[in-house]
């Protein structure tokens, strides 16, 4: 099973509720995946400065991985941490010194994700604990995608939760499970990425940042998903300016949309949607399979 | 979701489902017998629940104001159920007689294997419509997905707008009717000449879902199994 949302606003005053609404969202997902959960928020960010998503343990000291950072990053980082994971934000033209010194000196530590406005948080349990844990409910945001697991072919970890990164700002959450993702893993490895879990979703975040690496739009690159993935899925995937969705051309997983004036909507069923303002008079429609779809902030 | 309802009069029972538990629901449906008083129902706040209304055997008529989840009015029989919104995956599966109503969109495997009765949808339908139908008829006004009428048995499918992908596939004698592109037939399934008795045939199910004079029965195609696939063939012997 699994459970996926994902809510783009169009309103700029509903913004400093987007973590509300999601949060609503994902507790309602609880039944199709309580076995961990996690998301993605797209709020303020710098253009020329990049946040980077870490995870560790409990208790973890974020404050001193900072203040380690310091001299690497040209300043202190900007730190804001939440239960196991933190967001630093180093300008855009340190990252690949932070990221090395995060590997050399770190080892305990995760980059999840990276982008100029995504903050990337998930971490195993109900929903709702997930969700207050990183209090999710006081996020704001310009749009944002969760996901609520119910394990099938890997374990029950953190490093198994949902979404996954497939690039800067954009990260996947699957409902479904594929059925070549060891082949494709192998493939994938041959070509250099790196894999930290058994999870057959983290090949298709693979699959489409090594698309993307060689020069797909990501639309090019779920596209070509279509022949290349074998299995089931949903997906929504999050980006800088706002999300995608792709089925499976069965369409085996479930998928319903909403749109209003103020927001376009997702989610596994329409039970997630109920709580969303104006949802009585949204247009509610199910995404066609093999068929990309994207909302997008006006560009 | 508003409890607004084209019930013509006020109904006898009003069950909210944003106050009392489903179950609830479904077992005072359950108990309602032949001999009730309690005929209009109205249900109030569905918000995409799961299996509303499901195995209703009285001559109800439930109107649920909203959307619904998966399932809904699944094995009803006698009972007339309107849904005042979209459908989930699965209504009116297993239907064995009595009118299912979807004034929206259905989700994919709307009228699953219903033996009987009529579903009629305002909108369109999803994948695997009618899938393994055996006697139901189904009338969708907007368009059908890919896979519909699969292994269907019998019963009649009107689509007064497209199908998808593979229609009718490993069709038994389920009768298939589509005014408007078929993407592709399925495994068996071809057109079939549209004869008076055809057109009388779907005169008859249109006049039942009072949608007689609506449209116009010559603008429809015929599509039925060509019944190489299902029968035994003395050349497949060496096939067993």
């Amino acid at each position: 099973m699994c459970g996926i949302v994902g809510i783009f606003l169009k309103d700029p005053k509903l913004e400093p509720q987007l973590g509300q609404m999601l949060a609503s969202m994902l507790c309602v997902m609880t039944d199709r995946g309580p076995d961990s959960a996690g998301f993605a928020v797209y709020g303020n960010g710098k253009a020329d400065h990049v946040k980077l998503s870490l995870r560790a343990v409990e208790g973890y000291d974020f404050a001193a991985l900072a203040d380690g950072l310091s001299t690497t990053a040209g300043g202190k980082p900007a730190l804001s941490v939440r239960s196991t994971h933190a967001v630093i934000e180093v300008p855009a033209a340190k990252e690949a010194d932070v990221r090395a010194a995060l590997a050399a000196q770190y080892p305990d530590v995760a980059v999840v994700g990276a982008g100029s406005r995504m903050e990337i948080f998930k971490e195993v349990g109900l929903p709702k604990n997930v969700a207050a844990r990183f209090d999710l409910a006081k996020m704001s945001g310009t749009h944002g995608i969760g996901h609520t697991r119910m394990a099938t072919e890997s374990a029950v970890t953190t490093a198994g939760a949902h979404p996954f990164s497939t690039g800067v700002d954009q990260c996947l959450v699957h409902n479904g499970s594929l059925s070549n993702h060891n082949d494709l893993r192998r493939n994938l490895t041959r070509e250099g990425l790196t894999f930290a879990t058994q999870n057959d979703s983290e090949v298709a975040a693979a699959y489409l940042t090594w698309r993307m690496q060689q020069g797909a739009s990501l639309g090019e690159a779920l596209k070509a998903g279509l022949d290349d993935l074998d299995g089931f899925f949903t997906f929504v995937v999050g980006t800088e300016s706002g999300f995608g969705v792709l089925r499976d051309p069965i369409a085996c997983k479930p998928a319903v949309m909403a749109e209003t004036d103020q927001y376009v909507a997702f989610g596994s069923e329409y039970r997630a949607l109920v709580d969303l303002p104006g949802i009585e008079n949204a247009k509610v429609f199910e995404p066609e399979p093999a068929t990309v779809y994207f909302w997008d902030r006006a560009a | 979701m508003n409890a607004q309802t084209n019930l013509k009069a006020a109904p006898d029972e009003t069950f909210d489902l944003g106050a009392n538990p489903l179950r609830e629901l479904n077992g005072a449906l359950h108990k309602a017998g032949v001999e009730t008083n309690a005929r209009r129902w109205l249900v109030a706040n569905p918000n995409g629940r799961h299996a509303v209304a499901c195995g209703i055997n009285a001559p109800l008529d439930v109107t649920i104001a909203g959307h619904v989840g998966y399932y809904c009015a699944g094995m009803n029989q006698q009972a007339r159920v309107i849904i005042e919104g979209n459908a989930g995956v699965g209504v009116a599966e297993n239907m064995m007689s009595g009118f299912v109503h979807v004034k929206g969109d259905a989700s994919q495997a709307a009228g699953a294997t219903a033996h009987g009765g009529m579903l009629l949808i305002d909108g369109n339908a999803g994948a695997r419509c009618g899938i393994s139908m055996k006697g139901v008829d189904i009338i969708v006004k907007g368009s059908i997905g890919h896979m519909s009428a699969f292994m269907g048995q019998a019963g009649s499918l009107i689509v007064f707008g497209d199908a998808g992908d593979a229609l009718g596939d490993s069709l038994y004698e389920a009768k298939l009717f589509v005014r408007g592109t078929v993407k592709s037939l399925g495994a068996d399934c071809i057109e079939k000449e549209m004869r008076d008795e055809h057109k009388a045939h779907l005169a008859e199910k249109l006049k039942a879902a009072g949608l007689e004079g609506s449209i116009d029965i010559s603008e429809f195609k015929r599509y039925g199994s060509a019944r190489r696939l299902y029968n035994f063939h003395i050349d497949n012997v060496d096939a067993y």
